[in-house]
């Protein structure tokens, strides 16, 4: 097992408060009866790769939904950049610098794949319907920066032959990457990654993990939700575990990769129970 | 500029360009060798074309099923017809206020229901049609003129100079405003909020997840597609003289989304054939009298069967679109 | 108080009108996501069969079946025509079209609406029709001060006997199961070993059977059908389907009820010019705060 820590040691010492780019504090959200995040605190560093893992049903795709603004949270707050960002829009969180992929990938699949990524740069453009209408030159510029922005993007994810191909009509791996086009096209700070692994077969992760090392630069931060370990721990700087909705772990990824409660919430509690009695699940939320 | 104008050129092929020449001369030449009656079946062709354009923005461009459109028609209608007649506003002069009153009232009406999903809104678009409608014939503040509605409408004039009151002069004042849309909706296809729109159209959560304001741009299209209506009524009334509330039924805001249907959703040379399909169909039927409506239905039938997306969809980037795959915004 | 309660019972006849109408929508809307718009003409073309059955079997059915059972035979005369109809109608003018989606199979309604609504109007002609008068009775009854008519009486039990009985088959017999997992998850219920053609057979011929019911009770009710009566009806009944929260039957029915005396009382104490532009006030106001309708679930959209 290969870590991407033991690289950036000397780097983790200096994580502090400063660095920290998104935290959720006491987030909760419930559906009806079933609390699916239960006063989660996590926090994202910086310029690092943080995961976010935990079984199914754990609550992690609801924590990006409610950290995207696609769900209101029922107590908590989300912190981003030091600015509390709960109950804003999708759109608007958008424009303040996080961007997001789909679990189940949810492209504009009857537009080209070119203009997926056009779209990405909405919120990055300003034209309106007068100046559409009458082509201005100012909205002229705009939309060929748009446009060569979304073809140099198209190029970086190896799509440019699928330039005006439906969405829909590509391969699945290929929509996974082109997805995540669309949202670095946001120029996003922080890329969140809902399973952007999941449904792609070895060859296509090991260009996944690639890509996203390749895009980690000193302003963009990613946080990924993964179900792979050997990913997880091949890419992370950081990870948090989730289950039953609550945090049960943080660390580097090898500090996870050892911990007991960790293995007993992945492996079932029956197995360890005699081994690692520590941990009795979770308290009633 | 230059740069722009080689890859546009690129991009549509010769043979479709001598085709939209040709259809633009087919047009202007039209009036001049038919009678007036035929003529007359062109300017209504006309309406509805731009009838067609406007609900293409809501029902097209972001796939808000809005059975109520005739509605926004109404208002633009009304209006003209009342400034004109109690306070002698001329026609072209009414024409922007017309566009203007039917944006503002889809503005005021949609703001609080623009939330709503798929059919829940269909039905709220056909309960503001009808509440137009019904309040048309109530004659509130004797403005409407009940049941009969308003009579005496002028015919639009340039301050005397030029009186458009005949069946070609109307014919190419309906065309050349239908030109100048498709001109400036073709351009807002191409843009940014084009683009907007069709995302909306494919996946709302995706949009929003990609920092579109859905709800302000739903609601610029209902606030677009409502003006262009209200230009359709003002014209339409003028032409007619008067407007009364049976010819802004539900059944109209039926067949204007049927024209869109027709054509293929989003697609502006798809609307132009919808709408052929609408005005021309019960002319050509005439001598069938009683049983053209039958044939009428039958024939709409028959398009879902072999053409579900349309008789012309609109074609994206190089590729096209496939019919085969079905509807552009069927539920997942 | 009694003229208020007379109101009510006026509102829940046209009410049940409403519901049973409703449910034929809701049932189709429930299963196949479709908004049946042929719906509404399925309900006047009843009516219209009632109405030759009546005008032309009378003295057969009276003089065999006394006036309430040659009423009840032409009903059920009625029903199962519009059953065979509505079946035809699936197959010929929907079924072809489910795979290309939702829009399209819209249209296709649309189109049925109007060769239906046509044939209507070719066969029976452009004017109004009127149900034999002489023979619906019109006796007036009293309880407690309330004045109804017998004819209200009969139409409000027959309704509720007619919505219970789909109440009863839709919840609680193995068959209505069906139909309320095909409502909910059509592919599931497929895996399960539900037959969708069944599921589809049965809204599509109880639906219309009911449907012409109750066109055959409106015709009896007001005297007076016409050819677009499916239109105007179809639009409350939609409304009420909606009202209700759409795909749910029960919603459907109470939705019904609540429009019929909703516009009663409009019409009874606004204004009965302004009558349906306060219905359907109540329903956008109702949408406005409770976006899936009354009875419909709030839900948050897994994403
Ligand atoms: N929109 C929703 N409505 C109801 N329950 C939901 C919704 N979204 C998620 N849940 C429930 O919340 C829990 C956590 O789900 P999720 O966040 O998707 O888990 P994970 O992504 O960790 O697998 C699950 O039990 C799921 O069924
Ligand atoms: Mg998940």
């Amino acid at each position: 097992m290969e870590f991407r820590t033991e690289k950036k040691r000397s780097e983790r010492m200096k994580r502090n408060d400063n660095g920290i780019l998104l935290r959720t504090d006491q987030l909760t959200k419930s559906f009806g009866g079933l609390t699916a995040v239960c006063r989660l605190n996590l926090r994202v560093h910086r310029g690092e790769i943080s995961c976010l893992i935990g079984p199914n049903g754990a609550g992690k795709t609801t924590v990006f939904n409610v950290v995207t603004g696609i769900y209101r949270p029922d107590g908590g707050d989300v912190l981003f950049n030091g600015e509390s960002i709960s109950g804003k829009k999708p759109h608007q969180i958008v424009s303040k610098g996080i961007a997001r992929t789909f679990q189940n990938i949810r492209l504009f699949s009857n537009m080209t794949c070119l203009e997926n990524i056009m779209a990405g740069q909405h919120c990055r453009a300003s034209a309106g319907v007068w100046s559409s209408v009458f082509g201005t030159s100012r909205q002229k510029e705009e939309e060929k920066r748009i446009r060569d922005v979304a073809e140099s993007r198209l190029r970086l994810v190896g799509l440019w032959k699928f330039k005006d191909e439906p969405a829909k009509n590509i391969a699945y791996g290929s929509q996974r990457m082109l997805e995540i086009a669309r949202a670095l096209a946001t120029q996003p700070k922080l890329l969140v990654l809902d399973e952007p692994s999941s449904g792609l077969n070895d060859r296509e992760t090991e260009d996944l993990i690639d890509f996203l090392k390749s895009v980690l630069k000193e302003d963009l931060t990613i946080f990924i939700i993964e179900h792979d370990m050997k990913v997880v721990m091949e890419i992370s700087d950081w990870v948090t575990v989730m289950d039953e909705g609550r945090k049960i772990a943080e660390g580097t990824p090898e500090e996870i990769y050892n911990n007991p409660v960790v293995i007993e919430a992945y492996l079932g509690k029956e197995e360890f129970s005699e081994e690692e009695g520590s941990y009795d699940g979770p308290a009633p939320c | 500029m230059e740069d722009k104008k080689t890859e546009e050129s690129g991009r549509i092929p010769g043979s479709r360009k001598n085709a939209v020449f040709g259809i633009v001369i087919l047009f202007a030449v039209f009036p001049f060798i038919a009678g007036d009656y035929y003529v007359d079946i062109g300017f209504f062709f006309g309406i509805y074309a731009l009838l067609g354009l406007s609900l293409n923005i809501v029902l097209g461009e972001v796939g808000l099923f809005d059975l109520g459109h005739a509605g926004f028609y109404a208002i633009g209608a009304y209006t003209t017809a009342i400034l004109n007649t109690q306070f002698g506003i001329p026609i072209l002069v009414l024409l922007p206020v017309s566009a203007l009153a039917a944006s503002l009232f889809a503005y005021v009406v949609c703001s609080p229901i623009i939330h709503l999903k798929g059919d829940y809104l269909c039905i709220v678009t056909i309960g503001m049609g009808e509440i137009v409608r019904l309040a048309l014939i109530n004659n509130p503040f004797d403005l409407t003129g009940g049941p009969n509605g308003v009579f005496g409408i002028d015919f639009p004039s340039l301050g005397g100079l030029l009186v458009i009151d005949s069946s070609i002069e109307f014919y190419f004042l309906i065309w050349i405003v239908v030109a100048l849309s498709i001109i400036g909706l073709l351009q807002l296809q191409q843009s940014r909020i084009g683009r907007a729109w069709n995302c909306i159209r494919e996946d709302e959560v995706a949009a929003e997840a990609n920092g579109i304001d859905v709800r302000s741009f739903k609601l610029l299209a209902f606030v677009l597609g409502a003006g262009l209506a209200g230009v359709a009524g003002n014209i339409y009334a003028s032409k007619l003289m008067c407007v009364s509330p049976e010819s802004f039924t539900f059944w109209e805001s039926c067949l204007l989304f049927s024209i869109i249907l027709i054509g293929g959703m989003g697609s502006i040379p798809g609307v132009l054939i919808g709408a052929a399909a609408i005005s021309l169909f019960p002319e050509i039927f005439r001598p069938f009298a009683m049983f053209r409506m039958l044939v009428f239905g039958a024939v709409m039938i028959l398009m879902m069967m072999f053409r579900p997306a349309g008789i012309l969809p609109r074609k994206r980037g190089g590729m096209g679109f496939r019919p085969d795959h079905g509807n552009p915004v069927d539920d997942k | 108080m009694h003229v208020v309660l007379e109101q009510i019972i006026n509102g829940l006849t046209i009410g049940s009108f409403y519901a049973l109408i409703a449910l034929g929508y809701s049932m189709v809307y429930g299963v196949l996501k479709l908004i049946n718009f042929a719906h509404g003409d399925f309900f006047a073309l009843g009516s219209y069969m009632g109405y030759t059955l009546l005008v032309f079997g009378t003295a057969f059915l009276t003089s065999h079946l006394g006036l309430w059972g040659g009423m009840i035979a032409a009903m059920v005369t009625a029903a199962i025509c519009l059953a065979l109809i509505g079946i035809l109608v699936e197959r010929i003018a929907y079924r072809p079209i489910y795979p290309a989606g939702r829009l399209p199979a819209v249209v296709s309604a649309l189109g049925a609406s109007i060769i239906l609504q046509n044939l209507i109007m070719v066969v029976w002609g452009p004017r109004y029709r009127a149900y034999p008068a002489a023979l619906i009775p019109n006796i007036q009854m009293q309880v407690w001060g309330i004045h109804f008519t017998l004819l209200q009486l009969v139409i409000l039990t027959l309704s509720f006997i007619l919505m219970g009985f789909l109440y009863y088959t839709i919840q609680k017999t193995t068959f209505g199961a069906a139909v309320r997992a095909s409502a909910l998850d059509r592919d599931t219920a497929a895996l399960m070993g539900i037959d969708f053609n069944k599921v589809i057979f049965f809204i599509f011929t109880l639906g219309p059977a009911l449907g012409a019911m109750t066109g055959v009770m409106v015709g009896m009710y007001y005297r007076q059908i016409s050819f677009i009566m499916g239109w105007n009806y179809g639009l409350k009944a939609f409304t009420a389907t909606i009202l209700g929260g759409i795909g749910n039957l029960p919603g459907a029915m109470f939705g019904g009820l609540i429009l019929g005396v909703l516009e009663m009382m409009g019409a009874a104490y606004l204004s009965a010019a302004w009558k349906d532009v306060f219905v359907f006030l109540i329903l956008i106001l109702v949408l406005i705060f409770r976006p899936t309708g009354l009875f419909g679930e709030k839900t948050a959209e897994k994403v």
